[in-house]
């Protein structure tokens, strides 16, 4: 990290001032229209925090840092806790990282190492047009197709066979952690695996060679020049992926039950942070139900922050590995 | 080619000139219930073919957020289908009228397996649906009340009610509430609530969804989405202890009932009213003025007002909202007399 930092810091050291000095006037109009929309962005970001900062004061005052870990949420007596919420969010984003991970890498070095060029194309195309299709589409279809599904076939048959296990227990409802992980699950998956194909495509082809010169299978060679070399790079992908699915509200909110209470079961419905807000924020009334809607959202906005950070930090790294070995 | 060329701009100009000038009428602004959006927006275009120079532009954003734009002042009326409490009341500052536009109300929809005919059910039988406590629909209590009706052996209940807030919520537990101290202690009253059991849907479409293509299931909408989408209703039990169908004219028979205990400023629940014929779960839906209104706009906003109670309620009734009755709409029609003009 600190030498790519050190690398950026010199690059700008060396392509600022020189150049600037020679600026015509148009460019240095131009580039002062450039710097003000750059700030905008960051100041604009600067506001949000902020606002939603201040906003959330009073909840954070009245709960106190308990607000993070507190389970009750009851609008009528006006006492809040986003500890379900936070449950719920990780939960059902970690069961789609679970289901979705394991696709995404099989689709994306399918595309990229096996699958002739052609049939590459169109799977790559129709994998990322998953990602076109608007989130209450996906809600809806897992109301009408998933949820009845689920409730009459697979969680049955989950509960029967892994019944011993506390996940699989309860009655099925169809709707619940289980959609909801499911729904996320379908919608990172060309999130993920369209940026692990980036990944796998910056591999050179040498390395692929050598491994292959020495007699490494195809399997072998996959797992030793291709997934080895690009563990960062997956986890950067991946990492994205959580940030998608923890932000996604509409087909979360849809599917997911709707519940503010932690319940070990994947049967059982549940409420995510995005969920929650979505849900109470416009009828909402109380000063106090409004702040703790506010500060739900500031809890979220910080993790979604943090797992941001942490992306980019990894994708860095990437970058600055692959380019150490193409010289 | 250029010919096109140059009238393609002239189009465009004399384009956005007649929406200029179509946009002279004056522009009032209002947000709020999303529950009587259909017939607001019926209303507003009707109201323009009678006098021109106004254009009402609605934002159904829900209760909630009406009344906090009345309050924010961002808006010319808000709306909401629940009265301000009193702490709203004093954030406005300034007196705030309640002009009740017509009558919604909230039905009990379920979907027993087998079940075709309209099940009856009492208030303590809707509460303890909702409190979790009847977890069988061949409970003693329904089958009792329900003679001949082949209500499936121990077919467990699911409870369905709306994630969202919202003012159909805010009625149902009012309602609860008034039939059952437990759901009163318990439970209470609000747009959102901390539930006993079941699942959490989003907005009228969620629950009717769910409750549709999910057997054994029971949950609440609003009456309008119940008729239109042709779901089940129970026939409840009213105060007087008919067992009444949900309809506009049992609905619109709930404020009658209720007409002496309805209070100068119109604040006031009438679930659970009395009268023979009343539907037990209704409630006014309002639009929220202030008492001083600006001179130019507020008197075509005063003028509209009295259109709607009046010759508005016939459109409401083909629309499934249940019209005030006419000794109410006298009431209503000296308040908002009393609107000033500055």
């Amino acid at each position: 990290m600190s030498k790519a930092v050190a690398l950026e810091v010199s690059q700008t050291v060396e392509a600022g001032p020189v150049k600037k000095r020679d600026l015509h006037l148009g460019d240095r109009v131009f580039f002062w229209i450039l710097r003000g929309v750059a700030t905008s962005v960051i100041l604009l970001l600067a506001a949000l925090t902020l606002y939603l900062f201040r906003l959330s004061i009073p909840a954070f005052q009245t709960f106190g840092a308990k607000f993070l870990i507190s389970l009750e949420w009851n609008p009528v007596s006006e006492v809040f806790g986003a500890g379900p919420f936070i449950y719920g969010t990780v939960v059902s984003s970690l069961l789609a990282l679970c289901i979705s991970v394991p696709v995404s890498l099989g689709v994306s070095l399918f595309l990229n190492e096996l699958a002739p060029k052609k049939l590459a194309d169109t799977m790559g195309f129709l994998v990322e047009m998953l990602a076109a299709i608007p989130s209450v589409v996906y809600g809806l279809w897992g109301i009408f197709v998933l949820a009845p599904w689920l409730r009459t076939t697979v969680q049955p048959l989950l509960g029967k066979t892994f019944g011993f296990i506390p996940l699989f227990q309860g009655p099925p409802f169809g709707v619940g952690m289980l959609a909801a992980g499911l729904v996320l699950a379908i919608m990172i998956t060309p999130t993920i695996s369209a940026i692990c194909k980036e990944v796998f495509r910056a591999i050179p082809d040498h390395q692929r060679e050598a491994s292959l010169a020495l007699g490494a299978t195809r399997w072998e060679m996959i797992h030793m020049s291709v997934i080895q070399t690009a563990r960062s790079g997956i986890l950067g992908a991946v990492i994205l992926g959580l940030g998608r699915a923890m932000g996604e509200t509409m087909a979360v909110t849809m599917v997911i039950g709707n519940r503010a209470e932690i319940d070990i079961s994947l049967f059982a419905p549940a409420q995510t942070m995005a969920s929650v807000i979505a849900n109470e924020y416009a009828e909402a009334s109380s000063q106090i139900h409004l702040s703790s809607l506010a500060a739900v959202g500031l809890s979220l906005f910080v993790v979604s922050l943090l797992i941001n950070a942490m992306a980019r930090f990894v994708v860095h790294r990437v970058d600055s590995r692959s380019a150490k070995a193409a010289h | 080619m250029k010919n096109v060329m140059f009238k393609l701009p002239t189009l465009a100009l004399a384009a956005v000139l007649w929406v200029a000038a179509a946009n002279a009428a004056d522009l009032i602004n209002g947000a709020g219930a999303t529950f009587p959006y259909p017939l607001y927006s019926k209303w507003f275009s009707d109201y323009q073919k009678i006098d021109r120079s106004i254009q009402i532009n609605y934002q159904s954003i829900g209760s909630g957020g009406g009344i906090r734009q009345l309050i924010d002042r961002t808006v010319d009326f808000g709306a909401s289908d629940a009265p301000m409490t009193d702490e709203q009341i004093q954030k406005a500052k300034d007196p705030v009228v309640h002009v009740p536009m017509v009558l919604g109300a909230v039905v009990v929809t379920y979907n027993v397996p087998g079940v075709k005919a309209q099940l009856k059910m009492t208030p303590d039988i809707v509460a303890d649906l909702f409190l979790g406590k009847i977890q069988k629909w061949d409970d003693a209590r329904i089958t009792k009340l329900n003679p001949g009706v082949a209500i499936p052996k121990d077919h467990p209940v699911m409870v369905v009610h709306r994630s969202d807030g919202s003012g159909t919520t805010a009625i149902f537990s009012d309602y609860l509430s008034k039939v059952s101290a437990e759901w009163k202690e318990k439970v209470g009253t609000g747009t959102a609530l901390k539930w006993p059991t079941g699942l959490g849907a989003k907005g009228n479409e969620g629950v009717t969804g769910t409750v549709k293509s999910t057997p054994g299931t029971v949950g609440y909408v609003e009456y309008l989405f119940a008729e239109t989408n042709q779901l089940s209703m129970a026939e409840l039990k009213n105060a007087s202890g008919n067992f009444v169908k949900p309809n506009v004219k049992s609905v619109s028979q709930s404020a009658k009932g209720s007409l002496k205990q309805i209070p100068e400023d119109f604040r006031v629940s009438i679930t659970n009213a009395q009268g023979k014929e009343s539907y037990p779960i209704s409630g006014f839906t309002y639009i929220l003025v202030y008492k001083t209104l600006s001179a130019d706009k507020g008197k075509k906003l005063v003028s509209f007002l009295k259109w709607a109670v009046q010759d508005g309620q016939k459109t409401a009734e083909t629309l499934f909202y249940a019209p005030l009755p006419t000794e109410l709409v006298k009431k209503i029609e000296k308040k908002i007399a009393d609107i000033q003009f500055k």
